[in-house]
């Protein structure tokens, strides 16, 4: 056991966090073998690109999870809005002969 | 699209809910949900951090290279499963720091188990083989939870975990099968971590505040005593096989239920510690302070690094 202990602080500008920024959010995408797509794994803090890569590597990839990593800064990404998920998804459900099996093709044609 | 009352999507949210489907970041939430979630997870991240801590207290003494490397290996998984959580704690709209804050000046609980000393090398043994093998129990659970971020950290941590318990069991065979005095080791450190780690499953299920709501959002899938039960059932055989007792005269198998019936829990420590009182919750807090503030030139100089090359390059 520590001969001092550290008082316990209860004011927050104490913690000397004044300056202590989160650093920007980056999201990880990992291929888990060559060839593969890439896959979202989470997320990480850091400075800049360099070290949220080594971040990623240090926190999803401990156990040889990948291949390769690619890092995006989280602002960068465009997502679709859950409300819309009918609307925006909409002109695909009616389109039945986007499909195979919407085609006929006889008993005993081969290879297609 | 028309607006929806606060009903209409309230029962929305229950619907999606009761069909096993998975509340994302940005779609529409009960603001009690969110809530709950953030203390939940944010509590949970803070164990993994906080935990590190009595398990480190024995890397440099580990009694070979193996189990020094393996005991190693481990806690940077804690350090791993706290970054998973604060992550998916921070889709739900709190900063890493408002979370590292809450921690640090005492706001936040952790789990109760981390506010024991580890005062022989049989703790370490005993803290994979019980509190990495509870916390897996509870884990499991937790995978199918129903908020997306939360499931896909459990289901990653899981797979770290049965290495955990693994390597605390292996260490107590070791100690089982060896001198006397390090049987009687293994035995002390079972008799001292083994009431704690049932009282990590929480309160019984008739005095847990939390538990009603989060098993009608599908976050709590099982109540804290049929969690505890199964964590029972699974580790007196083992207990058995490593030839020590569980520190429990009520303890024995119930042919009729087909579970073992044990004795009364604690519950006055259980509070005592939660609420402060515990034999090491000043020097954790200590602890992640210091190391805090011991990081921050580390921190600092990721900035000023960052921020060179970012000049360099305009
Ligand atoms: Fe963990
Ligand atoms: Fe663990």
């Amino acid at each position: 056991m520590p001969q001092q202990l550290t008082p316990i602080k209860k004011d927050r500008k104490q913690l000397d966090m004044e300056q202590d920024n989160q650093w920007p959010l980056w999201e990880v995408f990992i291929q888990s073998k060559s060839g593969q797509p890439y896959k979202h794994a989470g997320s990480v803090h850091a400075p800049d690109g360099e070290m949220a890569l080594e971040n990623a590597r240090d926190v999803y990839t401990r156990r040889n999870e990948g291949t390769s990593i690619w890092v995006v800064p989280a602002q960068y990404i465009i997502a679709s809005t859950p409300e819309e998920v009918g609307s925006f998804f909409d002109p695909a459900n009616d389109k039945v002969y986007r499909h195979p099996t919407f085609y006929t093709v006889p008993e005993g044609v081969k290879y297609i | 699209m028309p607006e929806l009352s606060q009903q209409e999507l309230e029962a929305r949210f229950q619907k999606k809910i009761d069909e096993n489907l998975y509340i994302e970041p940005k779609d529409w939430m009960i603001d009690k949900y969110r809530q709950n979630l953030i203390r939940q997870i944010s509590q949970h991240a803070h164990s993994e951090v906080v935990g590190m801590l009595p398990e480190s207290n024995w890397i440099t003494r580990a009694p070979n290279l193996r189990r020094k490397a393996g005991l190693l290996a481990k806690v940077q998984d804690e350090a791993g499963h706290g970054l998973y959580l604060y992550s998916a704690a921070e889709t739900l709209g709190i900063s890493r720091e408002e979370l590292l804050d809450q921690l640090l000046t005492g706001k936040a609980k952790y789990s109760n188990i981390f506010n024991y000393p580890t005062l022989t090398w049989a703790d370490i043994g005993a803290i994979g083989w019980l509190v990495d093998g509870a916390a897996i129990i509870n884990q499991v659970m937790l995978q199918r939870a129903s908020y997306g971020p939360y499931a896909r950290a459990m289901i990653r941590i899981c797979r770290e975990e049965s290495f955990h318990q693994r390597q605390g069991f292996e260490i107590m065979l070791t100690l089982c099968r060896g001198t006397t005095e390090q049987k009687a080791m293994a035995q002390d450190a079972l008799n001292r971590w083994w009431w704690p780690s049932l009282m990590m499953f929480g309160p019984s299920d008739k005095d847990s505040p939390h538990s009603s709501d989060m098993a009608k959002w599908r976050v709590k899938r099982e109540s804290n005593d049929d969690l505890r039960q199964k964590f029972i059932d699974r580790t007196v055989p083992q207990a058995d096989f490593l030839g020590i007792t569980m520190p429990d005269k009520d303890l024995k198998w119930n042919e009729a239920t087909q579970h073992y019936d044990f004795g009364e829990i604690n519950w006055e420590e259980f509070h005592q510690v939660i609420s402060g009182h515990g034999p090491c919750n000043r020097e954790r807090i200590s602890a992640r302070i210091k190391a805090h503030e011991d990081g921050k030139w580390v921190r600092d100089a990721a900035a000023a690094y960052a921020n060179k090359k970012r000049q360099k390059a305009a």
